[in-house]
C-alpha cells in the first residue's frame, strides 16, 4: 500500500474529479453527438480538424471561449451568471460518489445512493434560476418546463433505485458492486450476480428517468428549438453556454457510470474468476482495471441514451407528464414491492 | 473543566463561518426586496444547516435536508412563484404590516429550545469527531421500530393533506 500526505490525496481527487467530468463529456460529444449522429443521418460529420475531425472538440471549446461574456439588458446580473455554475457544481458532486475501483474511489459512505438522488436535484435550481433570469419569456417557458419536468422524473427515479437498494441491503454503492461481483446465480458464479438480471424493470425505469433528466429527445421539451428557441439558454452565449453543454453531457456521462454501478455490476469483474472473496482480497491491478471497466460500460450506457435520442420524436408536455405520473411511478412502486416480497421470500 | 485538548479547532472554526453565512442570508430571506432573491437566500440558509449536520457526521440527515429542503420544497417553491408573481428587479411592499409581532414568538421560540436542550442534555458531551457516526441503518431501525407509531400518525397526516390538496384544487 502506498501512504499519500493528505495533501496530495486532496489533489489528486480534485484531478481525478476533473477527468472524471470532463472526458465522459468529451467522449460523449465526439464520438455520438458529432459522429454516431452524422452517420445516421447519412452525412461524415466534422473531418477536417485533425484526423477523422477528432480535434474537433478543441476547437469548438476554443470558439466559445473567445466569445464574449453578455448578459441581456434586463436581466438580473448576478444569478444570470452564477446560473450555469450551480448546474456544473451539481455534475461535480454527483461523480464524487462513484467509486472506480477496490480502492479508487472519491469518498465511500454509507448514504452514498441516497446523496447521489440528493445532489443530482440540485441541478434542477440553476435550471429554473437561469430561466427567470434571462429577462425572455422563452427562456422562463423553458425553464419552468425543465422543473416540472425534472420534478416529475426525479420520482420513479428515487423508486426504480430503491429496488437495487431493497436487494442489496445496503446504500453504499462500494458495497452494491462487492454484492454483483461477489453472487451467484443458484449456486453459479461465473458471471456473479449483477442486479439487471433482478432489477430489469427498475434498470428501464432508471434509465427512461435518467433521459428525463437530461432532457434528451424525446423528452426535450424543456429546450424545444422549433418552438422556444433555445429554451432556458436561449440568451447564454460564450463560455456560460459552454458551461450548459459541459454539464448536459457529463451529467450524461456520470449518469451512465451511476447506472453501471446500480445494475452492471459497477468496475468489478466477477469476483470467483480469480477467487478473490473479500475487499482485502482483491488485486491492486484492479484500481487500473475498474476505471478502464467503467469507462466501457459508461460508453455503452451513454451509446443507448444518446441513439435514443437521435431516433425518437419529441413527446408532447402533457404526454410526458402523464407517462411519469401515471406509467413509470405505478410502476416502479410494484417493482418495490415484488423484490420486498422476494427479499423476505428467499 | 474544559481543556485545550478537547477543542476541535477546526469544526469550531468551520461552525463559525458556516453559522456567519446562515446568519446573514437568514436576514437577506426577510429584508430582500426581490420574492427570487429571497427564496435564494433560503436555499442557502437551507444549505448551512445541511453543512452543520455534516459537521456533526450525520450525514443521513445532511442528505435528507439537501434532497427534500433544497431538492424539492424549494424547487416547487420558486416554481410556484415563478408561475405566478416574479417580477426582475426591485418590488415594493413586500412586508406583512404584522411582522412586528414575529419578534416576541422567535423570542419564546428561541426560549423553549434553549429550555428543551438545556434541560435534556445539560452539560453531556456528544462525540462528534466521526466516532459514534450512526449508521442509516440504526437510523432506520429505530423509525419502523419503536417510533413506529409516530411513524405512521405522520404518514396518515401526510396522506390527509396531500388527498385534501387535491380536493380543494380539482374544480370538475
Amino acid at each position: 500500500m502506498i501512504a499519500l500526505a493528505y495533501w496530495v490525496q486532496s489533489l489528486l481527487r480534485v484531478l481525478g474529479g476533473t477527468v472524471a467530468v470532463l472526458l465522459p463529456a468529451g467522449t460523449i460529444v465526439y464520438l455520438f453527438l458529432f459522429k454516431m449522429m452524422s452517420f445516421m443521418q447519412s452525412r461524415l460529420g466534422p473531418m477536417e480538424a485533425g484526423p477523422y475531425g477528432s480535434l474537433q472538440l478543441f476547437a469548438e471549446v476554443g470558439k466559445w471561449l473567445q466569445k464574449e461574456d453578455i448578459a441581456p439588458e434586463r436581466a438580473d446580473k448576478r444569478i444570470f451568471r452564477i446560473a450555469p455554475l450551480l448546474v456544473l457544481v451539481s455534475t461535480f458532486l454527483l461523480v464524487a460518489v462513484v467509486p472506480f475501483g477496490p480502492d479508487a474511489y472519491f469518498t465511500n459512505f454509507d448514504a452514498g445512493v441516497f446523496y447521489m438522488l440528493a445532489v443530482s436535484s440540485v441541478s434542477t435550481l440553476g435550471i429554473l434560476i437561469a430561466g427567470w433570469s434571462s429577462a425572455n419569456k422563452y427562456s422562463l417557458l423553458g425553464g419552468l418546463r425543465a422543473a416540472g419536468q425534472l420534478i416529475a422524473y426525479e420520482l420513479p427515479m428515487v423508486l426504480s433505485v430503491l429496488g437495487v437498494v431493497i436487494q442489496a441491503g445496503t446504500m453504499n454503492l462500494q458495497s452494491i458492486v462487492m454484492q454483483q461481483n461477489a453472487g451467484s446465480i443458484f449456486g453459479w458464479d461465473g458471471i456473479g450476480n449483477p442486479f439487471i438480471l433482478t432489477q430489469f424493470v427498475g434498470f428501464l425505469i432508471f434509465m427512461i428517468s435518467v433521459q428525463a433528466e437530461l432532457t434528451q429527445t424525446p423528452f426535450d421539451m424543456p429546450i424545444a428549438e422549433s418552438e422556444l428557441v433555445s429554451g432556458y439558454m436561449t440568451e447564454y452565449s460564450g463560455f456560460r453556454f459552454l458551461i450548459f453543454f459541459i454539464a448536459e453531457f457529463a451529467t450524461a456521462g456520470v449518469f451512465a457510470l451511476i447506472a453501471s454501478v446500480l445494475f452492471l455490476g459497477g468496475w468489478g469483474i466477477p469476483f470467483s474468476w480469480f477467487g478473490w472473496d473479500s475487499v482485502g482480497s482483491i488485486d491492486n491491478w484492479m484500481n487500473v482495471g475498474g476505471p478502464l471497466i467503467m469507462v466501457t460500460k459508461m460508453v455503452v450506457l451513454s451509446g443507448i441514451i444518446m441513439w435514443v435520442r437521435f431516433s425518437y420524436p419529441r413527446m408532447r408536455e402533457d404526454q410526458l407528464q402523464r407517462f411519469a405520473w401515471k406509467v413509470l411511478v405505478p410502476l416502479s412502486l410494484l417493482n418495490i414491492m415484488a423484490t420486498a416480497i422476494l427479499k423476505v421470500v428467499f | 473543566m474544559l481543556l485545550a485538548s478537547d477543542v476541535v479547532v477546526a469544526q469550531n472554526v468551520g461552525f463559525g463561518i458556516i453559522a456567519a453565512v446562515m446568519v446573514i442570508f437568514a436576514l437577506r430571506v426577510v429584508s430582500s426586496s426581490n420574492v427570487v432573491h429571497a427564496a435564494l437566500s433560503l436555499v442557502m440558509v437551507m444549505a448551512g444547516a445541511a453543512a452543520l449536520y455534516v459537521l456533526l457526521a450525520a450525514e443521513f440527515v445532511a442528505v435528507t435536508q439537501v434532497l427534500v429542503y433544497i431538492g424539492a420544497v424549494m424547487v416547487l417553491f420558486l416554481f410556484g412563484v415563478m408561475l405566478t408573481r416574479a417580477k426582475l428587479g426591485k418590488e415594493g411592499d413586500l412586508n406583512n404590516k404584522n411582522w412586528g409581532v414575529g419578534i416576541p414568538v422567535a423570542i419564546l421560540l428561541l426560549g423553549v429550545m434553549v429550555y428543551a436542550l438545556g434541560d435534556g442534555w445539560g452539560r453531556t458531551k456528544i462525540d462528534a469527531t466521526g466516532g459514534s457516526v450512526v449508521s442509516t441503518t440504526a437510523i432506520s431501525d429505530l423509525i419502523f421500530s419503536p417510533y413506529i407509531l409516530p411513524f405512521w400518525g405522520l404518514s396518515f397526516v401526510l396522506l390527509a393533506a396531500v388527498i385534501g390538496a387535491i380536493v380543494l384544487a380539482r374544480k370538475d
